[in-house]
């Protein structure tokens, strides 16, 4: 989230599409609901009315995976009406900045952006780019007239994106269209606030970073980013998300946002140039040229004294993806069902269940040596081997179920959406002979240390050189209990130094050796400073040499009147509660709304720190530099970015530096009605080519047989694959089987009534499942046909209730594919067909 | 003491069954086993075991695909309690010092005569014929908590507090008359409709039969007369349910 949770009550208009708050995150509906007692409107888009729509002022419906074509109109419209912020796009966005006149759109080159390579399926980026003056500093064009200038083109990109041809992609009635438009685009005076709150909706689709960009870029033309009531706002599907994303859970990040190490970058300079963005712009403050320190500090903290100048602070040790390798969640089973892997840890997880195309995972499975599934519970993945169509006779895995204790066993923190990082406490101790998740890695770790020990092997070092300083070590080495606030204080970070801060004259002390650091703005690049997260630095730190968990703190005080919260826990960064809040004031350093202020610049007080007058007051701000219109120390709002704008032209993304529609793997149409030569998104990668391609990637698009679009979700009851959930007696008589929804006229059409048992089946797959016929779903009119859509959980699985009474999961009939950024799976639309069992 | 209520505002309720979940945790009521019958709405009525359930309504609509109501279902608490007037059973059924019409198990002898005085087709009966239904957790409650529904929503669509009040503020609100305000010497649960009662499922003009209180104002003193209660019962039962049964044949 840009935002956080209760910012939500400050919204005038909150539009939710991607997400399904009342069902998936019930308890923000309490501020939903606050808004709209305010007389806030809430807009649902979604493909079917749930219970947020339920409560909505405006419901549009949306044909899944169709979500560009709408937001692009939405782009139009504001565009067509002037509704944009201009005073906010002309001074905290690219939209003034020159592109390279090469530059060509999908509308010029037959639905892909200039630099494609059909046979790579990737871009070369060289026409991305901006015209440069003689300090390359992107040129910029203030009144937004010339051509080549990021605006003309946004307006002529998105100028195809007519009413009607929205309408025909996403069947969404055009007077529906105009509804939403209008009401979302009334937040683009600066007295008014817009927020979007999304979820798996947006992302699982092979454009779904593209489709937050199209959010980003409306929120932008709006004003709408840095506000309170406004940003674009990930409402995260399980408690901790947020938290094991900011600690590196995914492949291609270490803890922290920086990214995972490559072959090429063979030392640890290499990374740092290649890894920081560089500026000649002095008012952009280009945070991420900071890397060098976060990178050195996350070495020394993982290896300690091990990690020193002369062996590059152990960067040779940290594991390395080859150049261009693609080491996602979809390519690990890929490989897997290939051969390539002889174990595989299924930690907290399970994939035989939550993984698009789930009978390849399962099947993939049956090709490791061994298996380990620590869960509370055994499950899908645990049990592979006896599940449907499984010979158990075959398979040679053998698992290993290790029981994990239940989050309230167990003390650590744990950070929400809004990055709010609060301290949990334990309840009771694990029962019978389950252990903490901590427990079991460190055990893990010493018998993994000790075979390398006595055995050797051929790259010990990354394992034997960790720091590991988690508890109180015996003889063996081996740390008897594990204390989470060792863990939280790494995190934070230590001064390994007196550091001194050397533009003060004389040089001021600023962190003393063995304290906790204060936070990330006094880490350093030379192995002085340790820290196992550089935005977490601040949450575990010491003030006059007591130590303070920031994240326990439970003060209640609210003095913005915003819901701030500032002393309830802690958010990261520097305890930041609504980012890019530089945004939300003028030049000048004014709230754009004042009865909505986030941070505003005092001029009254003196500032301690320059001795001048001059001060931010309100949230803690994006910097301490004064407000952007001063001459010789103002600074761009957009810190994280290297020219320090908000990005309308986004030549970072693989798929296009603007958003453009393309239709699912698996879609009703034969073409994408907008460009007929390029259906699907350019970029992705293909798993099924040709006849020599693994027959369970196959998909089935425009196939008589598989006539319905089809997408997952899930329910207030029920939690992801339900491993949790099912177990509840209580949940499980509330939502006990699989079920389908779908619409009264498909009910008709396949003879189906309310309550029946029916068989939803794709080209991968087959599910059985009860029909709940409903007006729920209306089927759509997509380029003048009639299509119909249907909608089924993904919580239920074969292995319990043991009795096989709820079904199975409805990613048996999701196909392999990912995004183009990301590679999440497509599991929000693709092609079934249902029939009566 | 002065009169405790709920307040349910379905306009603000999301539906999520936190309260229905809360309230089985709390009175500790094991689960009973369901199928998906094509609806959301699961169990798909009260039971033994299902003190407060939310009743998913759809109600057509013009601007939008329909209007997804969500109304939590269970004993309203009237003041005017039917169930506790022709209760034959001493202490089985009573009113708690908030006004809540809560039972004590051990004295109720399983006659079922309370589910014929129910305007709202409450109690239930468990394996042992003894009365089951909503008491406002009254073991909360006489602590100074609030339900376990109340204290569990998100969103504040079942609030707990003084009756008067929630109706004074619910007036300050626009609400000009809460359901079950007056009904039934007014009701201990009242309800913030937008629309007429009869699109949330709910009579409009609750009433106790009236039958059963005419014959129970007849039959109840001859158990003080020396006939045993649980005979009394039996008659009043036979008297109470016999005309409904032959309406039932019709």
């Amino acid at each position: 989230m840009t935002n956080h949770w209760i910012d939500v009550k400050n919204s005038d208009v909150i539009l939710v599409m991607g997400g399904n708050p009342a069902e998936n995150h019930p308890v923000s509906m309490k501020w939903i609901m606050n808004a709209k007692e305010k007389g806030a409107k809430l807009i649902v888009v979604d493909p079917r009315f749930t219970r947020t729509a339920a409560k909505a002022d405006i419901y549009a419906s949306i044909r899944s995976g169709t979500d560009i074509a709408f937001l692009g109109g939405m782009i139009k419209y504001i565009l067509d009406n002037k509704l944009y912020f201009r005073e906010y796009v002309v001074n905290y966005t690219n939209a003034s900045y020159l592109v390279n006149p090469e530059f060509k759109m999908p509308g010029e080159l037959d639905g892909v952006f200039s630099g494609y390579d059909p046979a790579a399926r990737k871009y070369d980026k060289k026409t991305w780019s901006y015209q440069l003056d003689e300090n390359s500093i992107p040129k910029k064009e203030p009144a937004l007239k010339d051509p080549n200038c990021v605006f003309r083109l946004l307006k002529k990109h998105y100028s195809r994106y007519t009413l009607d041809t929205v309408s025909a992609i996403t069947g969404t009635p055009k007077e529906k269209l105009i509804e939403v438009y209008k009401a979302f685009s009334s937040t683009g005076k600066p007295d008014r606030a817009g927020t979007e709150l999304y979820a798996m909706g947006w992302t699982q689709h092979t454009v779904g970073t593209q489709n937050i960009r199209a959010m980003a870029i409306i929120q932008l033309l709006l004003g709408n980013i840095g506000i309170a009531g406004g940003g674009i706002n990930a409402l995260r599907g399980e408690s901790n998300v947020q938290g094991s994303t900011d600690h590196g859970i995914l492949f291609h990040i270490l803890p922290g946002y920086l990214p995972a190490p490559t072959a090429t970058l063979s030392d640890l300079k290499t990374y740092i140039e290649k890894h920081t963005p560089k500026t000649k712009d002095p008012k952009s403050v280009n945070w991420w040229g900071n890397r060098g320190k976060y990178i050195t500090s996350y070495l020394k903290a993982i290896y300690g004294d091990k990690a020193a100048k002369d062996n590059d602070f152990g960067y040779a040790w940290l594991p390395k993806l080859d150049e261009g390798m693609n080491a996602s969640w979809l390519m690990l089973f890929d490989h897997m069902l290939k051969g390539k892997f002889d174990g595989f840890f299924a930690w907290g997880q399970n994939p035989a269940c939550s993984t698009s195309n789930a009978n390849k995972v399962r099947k993939a499975l049956s090709k490791l040596k061994w298996m380990v599934n620590v869960n509370l519970f055994d499950n899908e993945t645990g049990s592979f081997w006896k599940g449907p169509g499984m010979n158990p006779k075959d398979i040679q895995t053998e698992v290993f179920q290790l029981p994990a204790c239940s989050c309230v066993e167990k003390e650590g923190s744990i950070t929400n959406s809004g990055r709010l990082a609060q301290w949990r406490y334990k309840a009771i101790e694990p029962i019978g002979q389950t252990k903490p998740d901590s427990e079991i890695m460190n055990e893990l770790y010493f018998r993994v240390k000790r075979l390398y020990q006595r055995h050797g092997g051929k790259f010990p070092e990354p394992i034997l050189n960790l720091s590991w300083r988690y508890g109180t070590k015996d003889s063996d080495g081996r740390i008897k209990k594990v204390d989470t606030h060792l863990a939280a204080r790494e995190i934070n970070g230590y001064y390994l130094e007196d550091i001194y801060d050397k533009t003060a004259d004389p040089p001021k002390l600023i962190g003393k050796k063995g304290e906790l650091c204060t936070n990330f703005v006094t880490l350093q690049a030379d192995g002085t400073t340790s820290c196992g997260n550089w935005i977490y630095s601040g949450s575990y730190t010491q003030k006059d040499g007591k130590v303070i968990n920031m994240m326990a703190r439970t003060k209640k005080s609210d003095p913005t009147g915003l819901g701030l919260y500032p002393k309830w826990a802690w958010c990261w960064p520097l305890n930041r509660r609504i980012l890019y809040n530089r945004a939300s004031v003028d030049p000048k350093g004014m709230p754009w709304d004042i009865k909505r202020g986030v941070i505003k610049w005092s001029l009254t007080k003196l500032n301690p720190q320059t001795n001048k007058p001059g001060i931010w007051e309100g949230d803690v701000p994006d910097g301490p530099a004064p407000p952007m219109a001063d001459e010789k120390a103002g600074k761009y709002p957009f810190i994280m970015r290297p020219d320090g704008m908000g990005a309308i032209f986004g030549p970072g993304l693989a798929d296009g530096p603007f958003p453009e529609h393309y239709e699912p793997l698996e879609c009703p149409l034969s073409e994408n009605p907008m460009s007929k030569k390029q259906r699907i998104n350019p970029t992705v990668k293909l798993f099924y080519t040709d006849k020599n391609s693994l027959a369970e990637d196959i998909y089935a698009n425009n196939d008589s047989r598989y006539p319905i679009v089809a997408t997952t979700y899930r329910v207030t009851e029920h939690w992801q694959t339900g491993v949790l959930s099912r177990h509840i007696p209580l949940l499980l008589e509330t939502v006990p089987q699989q079920f389908v929804e779908l619409s009264k006229e498909l009910a008709k059409e396949k003879g189906i009534k309310n309550g029946d048992k029916v068989n939803v089946a794709s080209l991968r797959g087959k599910v059985w499942a009860v029909a709940f016929v409903t007006e729920r779903f209306k089927p759509f009119k997509i380029m003048g046909k009639t299509v119909h859509q249907i909608g089924m959980p993904y919580h239920f699985g074969w292995q319990f209730p043991e009795d096989g009474s709820a079904g199975d999961s409805a990613n048996l009939l999701s196909p392999t594919i990912g995004d183009a950024n990301t590679m999440i799976p497509e599991t929000k639309a693709f092609m079934v067909n249902i029939e009566k069992a | 003491m002065l009169r405790k209520a709920l307040l349910i505002s379905p306009e603000i309720c999301i539906g999520c069954r936190g309260c229905q979940i809360a309230c089985k945790e709390w009175n500790n009521l094991p689960a009973d086993e369901t199928k998906n019958e094509g609806t959301l709405e699961n169990p798909s009525d009260l039971t033994p075991n299902l003190y407060n359930k939310v009743r998913f309504i759809e109600v057509p609509s013009e601007t939008t695909p329909l209007r997804w109501l969500f109304v939590s279902q269970r004993c309203m608490h009237c003041d005017d309690a039917g169930c506790i007037t022709i209760c034959p059973a001493p202490g089985a059924l009573f009113k708690t010092k908030e006004g809540a019409v809560a039972y004590d198990k051990d004295k109720c002898i399983g006659c079922k005569l309370c589910a014929s005085a129910c305007p709202f087709n409450i109690p239930r009966f468990d394996k042992n014929d003894k009365i089951s239904k909503c008491h406002l957790c009254s073991d909360r409650i006489s602590e100074g908590l609030s339900p376990a529904c109340a204290k569990t929503c998100p969103t504040g669509a079942i609030r707990y507090g003084q009756r008067d009040e929630i109706i004074s503020n619910s007036q300050k609100e626009g609400y000009e008359k809460l359901y079950g305000q007056a009904d039934l010497g007014g009701l201990g649960v009242l309800y913030a409709f937008k629309d007429a009662p009869k699109i949330y499922g709910m009579d409009e003009q609750p009433a106790v039969p009236e039958t059963v209180l005419l014959w129970h104002n007849v039959l109840k003193p001859l158990s003080y007369l020396g006939l045993g209660g649980a005979v009394a019962a039996s008659l009043l039962h036979y008297i109470a349910f016999k005309p409904k049964k032959d309406e039932e044949d019709k």
